[in-house]
C-alpha cells in the first residue's frame, strides 16, 4: 500500500469508529437491566428474591415512625406513601426555590427532616436514608421518568451535561466516552451499559448493599482516577439531573438489582 | 427487627413439590477485614438457618463467612398437609430472627 492509501484507510477507519459518537437516539436507549444475565434479571423481577425490597420494608417502617423534636412521622404530613409519593421519584431531582438549585430525593428527605420534623439529617448511604429513599422511589416503579420539565432546571441540566462529556482524571475520560460512545462493548468482563439511572437506589451485588446514584457516580469517577465530589455536592446533583433527563420516558425500576 | 422476605405458595396439592424462598437482611461481616487503622472488623454472620413444617424440621443450613450479605436460601419440600412453616435464623452477636408462613394443602 502506498502511504496515501494508508492515510485514506486510516481516515475511513476513524470515521467508521466514530459514527456512533454523541448522544444515544431515543429508539436505541436500553436500561442496564437488558445487559444483565437472565438470573440477575429474575432476581430483580421477584419481590421476594430482590434484596432491595429489604430496604423498602425498612423504609416503610421509618415512614410511619416519629422522628425529631417535632415528634412527626413522614406519614403525619404525607399520609399513605402509596398515593402521595406515586410518581414523585420520576420527577426528581427538582428545582428548590428556597435554595435556588436542584435537590435530589435524598436531599429532599433531609430537608423535610430539618424543616418539618426538626430532626438531624441522615448521613448519605446510611441504612435509614437508603431505606426511606428506596421506599419513596419504589412508589414510582414502572412510571416513566419525567425529570426536566421545569424551565428553571435548564441551566443545571446543561452543567450536568458538560460534566458528563468533560474528560477528567488520570485516565482522561469523560462519562460519555464509555456510556454514549462505547456502550455496546465490554470493559474486561463487564458490560459497559448506557448509564441510564432508572433504578436508583439499587441493590448492587458488588456492594452487597443498596446504594444511591451518587455512590455509583463516585465509584465511576474514582475509576477514571479523578477526585470524586463529596456526597451532596452540587456537581453530583447536576450530573444526576442530567442523567435523569437523559433517561426521560424510561420506566423507573427502583429497587433495581445490578451486578 | 431485621426484615425478612418469605415466598411460600399459599395453596398446593397434596404430594406436590413446592419451592420455598427466603431472604434475610444481614450484613454477613466475614471477620477477615480490617479497618483503615488496622483493627479487625469482628465477625458478624448468620450461623444457622432452620425451617420447620408443622413442628418437624425439614431443612437446616449452617452458614459460613463466605456467604454473601442478605443470604437468599431456597429449597424444595413436599406439601403433605395444611399448616405452618416456621423459619429461624441464628447468628453472631445474639442475632435471632423468626418468621412463619401458612400453607393450605388440598
Amino acid at each position: 500500500m502506498s502511504p496515501a492509501t494508508v492515510i485514506v484507510v486510516a481516515v475511513l477507519l476513524i470515521a467508521a469508529t466514530s459514527v456512533r459518537g454523541g448522544e444515544i437516539p431515543p429508539s436505541e436507549r436500553r436500561s442496564g437491566f437488558s445487559f444483565m444475565t437472565p438470573e440477575t434479571q429474575a432476581m430483580q423481577n421477584d419481590d421476594t428474591a430482590n434484596p432491595g425490597m429489604l430496604w423498602v420494608l425498612d423504609g416503610e417502617a421509618l415512614w410511619n415512625s416519629k422522628a425529631g423534636a417535632a415528634g412527626k412521622a413522614c406519614a403525619d404530613c404525607h399520609d399513605d406513601a402509596r398515593a402521595s409519593m406515586k410518581g414523585v421519584a420520576a420527577r426528581y431531582p427538582v428545582f428548590d426555590k428556597a435554595l435556588g438549585r436542584p435537590v435530589d430525593l435524598e436531599q429532599r428527605i433531609n430537608l423535610c427532616r430539618a424543616n418539618h420534623q426538626e430532626a438531624t439529617p441522615l448521613t448519605y448511604e446510611s441504612r435509614e436514608l437508603s431505606a426511606l429513599t428506596a421506599f419513596v422511589a419504589q412508589q414510582s416503579r414502572d412510571m416513566p421518568i419525567m425529570t426536566g420539565d421545569d424551565p428553571q432546571l435548564a441551566p443545571f441540566i446543561a452543567k450536568g451535561r458538560a460534566l458528563f462529556t468533560q474528560r477528567q482524571g488520570q485516565l482522561n475520560l469523560g462519562c460519555a466516552n464509555c456510556h454514549d460512545d462505547n456502550w455496546d462493548k465490554r470493559l474486561a468482563g463487564s458490560a459497559i451499559t448506557q448509564g441510564h439511572s432508572t433504578g436508583y437506589p439499587l441493590y448492587r451485588l458488588e456492594w452487597q448493599s443498596l446504594g444511591s446514584l451518587q455512590r455509583r457516580l463516585r465509584g465511576c469517577i474514582t475509576g477514571i482516577r479523578a477526585q470524586p465530589y463529596d456526597y451532596g455536592a452540587p456537581e453530583l446533583v447536576e450530573l444526576e439531573l442530567y442523567l435523569m433527563s437523559r433517561a426521560r420516558g424510561m420506566p423507573i425500576e427502583t429497587p433495581a438489582v445490578r451486578p | 427487627m431485621a426484615p425478612a422476605l418469605i415466598n411460600v405458595p399459599r395453596k398446593a396439592k397434596r404430594g406436590e413439590i413446592i419451592e420455598i424462598k427466603t431472604l434475610m437482611s444481614h450484613i454477613m461481616e466475614t471477620g477477615y477485614r480490617h479497618t483503615s487503622t488496622g483493627e479487625v472488623v469482628p465477625r458478624d454472620i448468620i450461623t444457622s438457618f432452620t425451617c420447620r413444617y408443622n413442628g418437624a424440621e425439614i431443612f437446616r443450613a449452617d452458614l459460613f463467612p463466605a456467604i454473601a450479605a442478605n443470604p437468599f436460601i431456597t429449597f424444595f419440600t413436599v406439601a403433605t398437609e395444611s399448616g405452618k412453616f416456621d423459619f429461624e435464623w441464628i447468628g453472631d452477636k445474639g442475632f435471632s430472627e423468626t418468621a412463619s408462613a401458612a400453607i393450605t394443602v388440598e
